[in-house]
């Protein structure tokens, strides 16, 4: 089993440094290092795997447009990616208007991998894009791991765990006591699912993103601001009433200070939150891709082999980094969750806590009353 | 001479991208220094008091996490501005 999983690791650390696509056209283009790292930190409607010399490995992920008026169109990529299909029919390349736009289908064009239709008309594009797709399989890498877990748990109930249930375990007991009961305290069991579903989900594709040939889920954006939407909605739902006297009736705030700390309050609840919560697991992860694709791109950029040795070694450390990375963010994302819908569903008890004695000037201080002996 | 040669460069490829370059070095700056202050104290910490060193470790981890995504903020404007978004 050792053996195995150092094999495998080897390879992986070989092949994650994949040789650049052959060139379609027979032309030399000058290497754009921009060009290429986008390409591969973007989404895109194919799933490119790798390329030998004389062959691709494409998946030709399908297209499913929308347009008002002309209704649903629904077929495989093939037909909009440059020199796909040359030798198969040359009338439907014919239809190209210019050299570097690509070839036309059923109006619709591919122009640097957004979906646009040639007479302008605006076009919803609901195609299973290449982030699309890798969701799909880390969720049904998600569903059969724990599901395969919760079984497991069931089989071999008052019996010690083996395999891969031991392997989780201690992870899962850390998010429930270090995590959730610290930040949530005694309701916690209700956020349990969502939390934990929040941290493998982003963990598993931070670390899937890092293999060969994968796709970038977590620094697509839009997951990213879904996953801290989705925290926002959960906070909200599960507020009580403490927490919005906490953001409309500050305690301890003069009412004179009110009209600047309600907005600013508001602002921290809706809007950066969020936002902060979307962009550091976004800018981390894509950050992280593209140092490794950088110095990749350098190896092409000095066109000398001599350079792979520094590439590859700066490369390796970064990958490694990268990997502490994947589960620090997943942590993080999990913790400020944690955190929010526990200041969301936090018990009124703070106005005991913050007092101030107005006879003594202390605070919390006790007091023996003139009745006590 | 320095300054000159830096002109010459910030007219070739436009000013905008020469000062994100600049906004970028900066932000690494404060984030390198943000940090380091937290690795400090996190050190001195755990000199004091190994017991505590699981917690302080924790504790640095998080707080590491957090400058970092203020750092990132800054780094994706600069990108923004750079790629002309």
């Amino acid at each position: 089993m050792k053996r195995l999983l150092t094999l495998l690791f080897c390879l992986c650390t070989f092949a994650g440094f994949a040789a650049e696509p052959t060139e379609r056209g027979e032309k030399e283009e000058a290497f754009n290092p921009g060009e290429m790292i986008l390409h591969h930190i973007g989404d895109s409607h194919e799933w490119h795997w790798f390329s030998t010399d004389n062959n691709e490995f494409t998946s030709y992920l399908p297209i499913i447009a929308y347009r008002p008026g002309k209704g649903l169109s629904v077929f495989s990529s093939k037909r909009l990616i440059k020199g796909a299909e040359e030798t198969e029919n040359p009338a439907a390349t014919a239809k190209t208007t210019e050299e570097s736009e690509g070839p036309v289908y059923e109006g619709l064009r591919l122009h640097h991998e957004e979906l646009v239709s040639t007479d302008g008309s605006p076009v919803y594009d609901l195609s299973i894009t290449k982030n699309i797709a890798a969701l799909f399989g880390s969720s049904l890498l998600m569903l059969v791991l724990f599901r395969y877990i919760a079984g497991n748990y069931v089989k071999n109930q008052g019996r010690a765990p083996k395999g891969v249930q031991s392997f989780f375990e201690p992870i899962i007991v850390f998010i429930r006591d270090e995590v959730a009961k610290k930040s949530i305290g005694p309701k916690y069991e209700r956020y349990m699912p969502y939390l934990l579903t929040l941290f493998f989900f982003v963990w598993f594709n931070n670390l899937l993103g890092l293999t060969p040939g994968a796709a970038n889920l977590t620094g697509n954006i839009s997951i990213t601001f879904t996953l801290a939407i989705l925290t926002l909605v959960i906070t909200l739902f599960s507020a009580n009433k403490t927490y919005w006297q906490h953001i409309f009736a500050t305690p301890g705030v003069p009412k004179l200070l009110l009209p600047i700390m309600i907005p600013v309050e508001l602002i921290g609840a809706f809007l950066v939150k969020p936002a902060s919560l979307t962009i550091r697991l976004f800018a981390n992860i894509t950050a992280g891709h593209i140092v490794i694709l950088s110095f990749i791109a350098l190896i092409f950029i000095f066109k000398s082999p001599a350079v792979a040795p520094i590439s590859l070694a700066f490369g390796l450390f970064i990958s490694v980094l990268e990997l502490l990375v994947a589960i620090l963010q997943a942590y993080i994302f999990t913790l400020l969750t944690a955190m929010y819908i526990g200041g969301a569903v936090e018990e009124h008890h703070h106005d005991e806590e913050h007092s101030l004695d107005m006879r003594t000037g202390h605070a919390d201080s006790v007091i023996p009353s003139p009745t006590a002996h | 001479m320095l300054l000159s040669l830096l002109l010459q460069i910030a007219n070739a490829t436009g000013l905008a991208v020469f000062g994100a370059a600049i906004g970028a070095g900066l932000v690494a700056l404060g984030a390198g220094l943000g940090i380091g202050r937290i690795g400090g104290q996190a050190m001195e910490a755990i000199g004091r008091q190994p017991e505590a060193s699981g917690k302080i470790q924790t504790a640095m981890l998080i707080v590491a996490a957090l400058i970092e995504g203020l750092a990132l903020f800054a780094v994706v404007v600069c990108l923004l501005i750079s790629f002309k978004l």
